[in-house]
């Protein structure tokens, strides 16, 4: 069973779509003990980091995910969801993540050159950089759709592909059992929808 | 780089796309959920489902549709069409929509606008503008083209995206039917004035009007269009390698 982490944020009824149509068995729930009988976990997220971190620990779930990660169970963030795996983020102030991976969460404005849009909003190709069993079914250049203004930095310990926006930006992370993808694989098409097959068998 | 990207967007009234031909594996044009399947096969980039149903019985069945195509068909769904409240933005949110289109309902409240973004995120946000040159003037037409608001439309589009519209549609109805493709000096101004994606509607007649489009506006990010993809006139494959074809980087 894949529990999808519901902490009140965003609408997860497509993730969980997505994952039926890959033949994985989810469901969605906000109950500490679900999520520990649980197989895999899945922290989505949309919005403002702030305000996600602080439904997290309002809810005591961070310290449910932080404790199934450390016994080995195998996670996925996805966009928010991956961002909050880090250990902090500037996004509109200062803010603690869930700190499983090393790293922050820092602004594309300046970062950029002048005259891209922000958000980063559509289909961009992945560039691999570390093999990964995520990356079993697709291959280089494969486009994925991504809308974020903010993206993961110093965290070349767990980066395993980029997509180039000006500069390399940050687009999905693993580090053993801990993984995370900045675009949407549920929106991704097959593309996407391979990597989570393959985190749902993995 | 960020692909440009190709959308076709299906009108869907009591719960029927409205206009269409067979296509092969089709078996039933006017079903959203076959038709969405069709184009999601054949490599379009999103859709935009656009409710122009009246009734309440009709806007039911809408978003039991939704939900349905957004059940099996994992690209971006953008919706549109009768969306005057946040509460209208709730109801096809929770059926599986990823960005709502306003369009009329922004006219009569400017603040629907940054109450939703507030609520579910610029990127949430879609302003659909129909535009017309009227003594020389760039002015919003509301609903459905059929009323001239009198106001200056790069103005309108400047101020939806500094109350949060994370992207802009801009549907010229000049050009709108014509197939002469798209209206490349309105969307330009566009393009100038604002600095979030913009997505050029209304003109397209074929697959040389895309080539055109976004190679002469390199900063436009996608193109919108309907019934030229469902009379099979322009077939999206065939679209993709041609643009590709011209160096405009697209999705494969």
């Amino acid at each position: 069973m894949i529990a999808i982490v519901d902490y009140g944020v965003g609408n997860l009824f497509s993730l969980l779509c997505s994952l039926k149509s890959v033949g994985a068995e989810a469901m969605v729930t906000g109950d500490a003990d679900q999520l520990r009988q649980a197989d895999k976990l899945i922290l989505p997220g949309v919005g403002a980091f702030g305000d996600a971190a602080e439904k997290l620990r309002n809810t005591g779930l961070d310290r449910v995910i932080c404790e199934e990660a450390a016994n080995g169970k195998d996670l996925m963030g996805i966009c928010l969801g991956m961002q909050l795996l880090f250990e902090k983020s500037y996004e509109y102030g200062e803010h603690k993540g869930l700190g499983l991976l090393k790293g922050e969460i820092v602004g594309m404005e300046g970062d950029i050159p002048a005259g891209l849009k922000i958000p980063h909003i559509g289909w961009n190709a992945l560039h691999f950089v570390k093999p990964s069993p995520l990356f079993d079914g697709i291959r280089e250049n494969d486009c994925v759709y991504f809308v974020h203004s903010f993206y993961a930095t110093d965290c070349d310990e767990s980066l395993i592909a980029t997509a180039e926006y000006g500069k390399e930006l940050t687009a999905a992370v693993q580090k053993g059992n801990v993984c995370g993808c900045q675009f949407h694989p549920e929106k991704s098409g097959k593309v996407g929808l391979s990597i989570l097959r393959a985190f749902c068998e993995g | 780089m960020i692909t440009k990207r190709i959308i076709p967007c299906l009108d869907v009234r009591n719960g029927r796309v409205v206009k269409g031909v067979n296509f092969e594996g089709v078996s039933d044009v006017s079903s959203p959920i076959d038709l969405a399947r069709y184009y999601s096969r054949c490599g379009a980039d999103e859709l935009v489902f656009y409710d122009i149903t009246a009734s309440f019985e009709g806007r039911k069945l809408f978003t039991d549709i939704l939900r349905d195509v957004a059940s099996q068909i994992f690209i971006p769904l953008t919706v549109g069409g009768g969306i005057n409240t946040v509460e209208d933005f709730e109801r096809v949110l929770t059926c599986g929509a990823d960005k709502v289109s306003v369009n009329s309902g922004a006219i009569r409240d400017p603040d629907l606008i940054r109450r939703a973004a507030q609520r579910y995120g610029d990127q949430c946000v879609v302003l659909s503008a129909d535009v017309k040159r009227v003594d020389g003037v760039f002015r919003v037409f509301a609903r459905g083209g059929r009323e001239n608001t009198g106001m200056e439309a790069i103005e309108w589009i400047k101020k939806g995206v500094s109350l949060g519209a994370g992207e802009v549609v801009v549907n010229s109805i000049d050009t709108d039917g014509v197939k002469n493709g798209f209206d490349l000096e309105m969307l330009e101004q566009v393009l100038n004035a604002v600095n979030v994606p913009v997505i050029a509607s209304g003109g397209a007649g074929g697959v040389k009007d895309f080539v055109e489009l976004f190679t002469k506006l390199p900063t436009v990010d996608a193109g919108l269009a309907a019934s030229i993809f469902h009379f099979g006139e322009v077939e999206i494959p065939e679209l993709k390698k041609e643009l590709a074809r011209n160096n405009i980087i697209v999705r494969c």
